[in-house]
């Protein structure tokens, strides 16, 4: 029976908590369209959120791209289709490896960052100081943060999947003698509108989900200072789900356009 | 309430003294519950111009949630708030920032944004209340002038991780006059410092009252700060604003729950 009731609970507060997130998005709708409009901190957090995660996001695609090519080398040889490997390796990577692990590798660095940031904030009462002066913190904080990872996940995308290209052609060029620029031809001859035009809108809504969770998690994070732990904890955990859910109704929704 | 026939005349004296004195400040029937916690049961009180009123409360007895309330940042269940003839419930946004913009609040842990420096912290509440300052250009005297009236003009430049606890609490204090305001709320001002620091805050705080004719509403558990700097105590228990007078009046009365304050 206890088993039952722990379960109804955990179940109730599920749901709870996904009615208390889609308010919190409804309500970034809301303050986003309405002036004063907060366009330095918007600045200051694209660069912030942007610029700061290239780095690892080149890395991580760099290797992924290295890694992907060498391990389907072998196998694609074995059938004599290694000709096949820039297409292959391009239409995945765009496709659905580039976006999923770019903004995987976000989650982890951004939304546990927004989450420990305001969730420090809300438990050192910077947030009510800034409410008491004036500025509507939901707008200053939240609404600024979730339109930078919006606005500069399809760009982290497009440079993850870039350098990823990179790190295969190098493989393919060091293993297989095929030149930089045969390689990038076939990869783009591969190609098509179809596929970079999913990817790119689905970034954005990976990097809304992103910024949506990290700021959710923060900005209602309770129990002082080890609130801020699970506040940054649970926000990584929540918004990597739901990343998964949201490139499943993606791939869902992009193949019902290609069957019509 | 137990108070004795002595107390309750000089309430009454009181009272009729402070009925010509113009009111910033009244609270009536205040109540506000978490759950089953039933922290303000009808709290009522009134603060006036110019004056400085210390409410005393043990930890957890609702002191912050009132003060909360005051300044719309918790809403209460139940109960009348009105600040400068505002009556809190019924403002709108816009109504209420501009109304802020006469409140001052010296928070608990100071609260200064760790990711701005002092001046970018002196100069974020001037965002949104230029008109009220004069449409200024250049802020930099407005901030010079509230740092060197916390003697922290050398501060300007650094981040708040860089200061002591008690360079933050004035910074935080400077924070709060930049917008000049009429009334300041004071939540624990001393709590978390040093007794010479705590000294200084307090003597800080009367002279920011001489130096700009503020009214004050402190809220604390520290009687040697309620002893400094009172005019009048407001002593808050179950909920309920339990007894009210001077520090000398109260520190003699024989009520076991208002000696329970004063005892060293």
């Amino acid at each position: 029976m206890a088993y039952v009731i722990q379960s109804y609970k955990k179940i109730r507060q599920f749901f709870i908590e996904i009615g208390e997130l889609s308010y919190f998005a409804i309500r970034y709708f809301k303050e986003a369209l309405k002036p004063p409009w907060e366009f330095k901190e918007l600045i200051r957090q694209c660069y912030h959120m942007g610029n700061r995660s290239l780095v690892l996001v080149g890395v991580t695609g760099f290797i992924i791209g290295l890694v992907l090519t060498l391990q389907s080398r072998p196998t694609l040889m074995e059938f004599g289709a290694v000709s096949w490997m820039p297409n292959m390796v391009g239409i995945s990577i765009v496709r659905e490896i580039g976006p999923v692990i770019t903004a995987l590798i976000c989650a982890g660095r951004i939304a546990s960052g927004i989450g420990a940031e305001l969730g420090s904030m809300r438990v050192t009462e910077q947030i009510d100081a800034m409410e008491v002066s004036g500025t509507n913190p939901f707008k200053y904080l939240v609404v600024t943060r979730i339109t930078a990872t919006t606005l500069m996940l399809p760009l982290l995308v497009i440079f993850g999947d870039t350098v990823a290209l990179y790190g295969s052609a190098l493989v393919e060029n060091l293993k297989g003698d095929v030149s930089f620029q045969l390689y990038f031809n076939t990869v783009f001859d591969a190609l098509e509108f179809g596929d970079l035009v999913p990817a790119t809108i689905k970034s954005f809504f990976f990097g809304f989900t992103i910024g949506l969770v990290g700021c959710y998690k923060g900005y209602y994070c309770k129990k002082g200072t080890a609130g801020v732990g699970v506040a940054a904890n649970t926000a990584v955990v929540t918004a990597s789900l739901l990343l998964f859910v949201v490139d499943f109704i993606a791939v869902f929704v992009s193949d019902i356009f290609y069957e019509l | 309430m137990n108070y004795s026939m002595n107390d309750q005349q000089h309430i009454l004296k009181q009272n009729e003294q402070v009925a010509t004195k113009e009111m910033v400040i009244e609270i009536r029937d205040l109540r506000k519950s978490f759950g089953d916690n039933h922290v303000l049961n009808g709290f009522s009180m009134t603060l006036y111009k110019g004056e400085n009123l210390v409410v005393m409360g043990k930890s957890g007895s609702g002191k912050s949630v009132m003060i909360k309330c005051l300044v719309g940042l918790m809403q209460p269940d139940s109960g009348f708030l009105s600040v400068m003839g505002k009556e809190i419930k019924t403002l709108d946004r816009k109504t209420l920032d501009a109304l802020r913009s006469d409140i001052g609040f010296l928070f608990q842990g100071s609260a200064l944004y760790d990711s701005m420096t002092v001046r970018e912290n002196l100069e974020f509440p001037m965002r949104r209340h230029k008109e009220k300052l004069g449409n200024i250009e250049d802020t930099t005297p407005l901030v010079l002038e509230a740092l060197e009236n916390v003697g922290l003009a050398h501060t300007m430049d650094l981040m708040p991780s860089e200061l002591s606890g008690g360079m933050k609490r004035r910074v935080a204090l400077a924070r709060t006059l930049i917008l000049k305001p009429k009334i300041i709320l004071y939540d624990e001002p001393t709590s978390g410092l040093d007794p010479i620091t705590a000294k200084e805050i307090i003597e800080l705080m009367r002279s920011i009252q001489k130096m700009y004719g503020t009214s004050s509403l402190i809220i604390t558990h520290d009687v040697d700060c309620a002893r400094v700097i009172s005019e009048r105590m407001v002593l808050l228990v179950d909920g309920i604003n339990y007894a009210e007078g001077s520090y000398a009046e109260l520190s003699k009365s024989t009520d076991p729950k208002v000696e329970a304050f004063f005892k060293k």
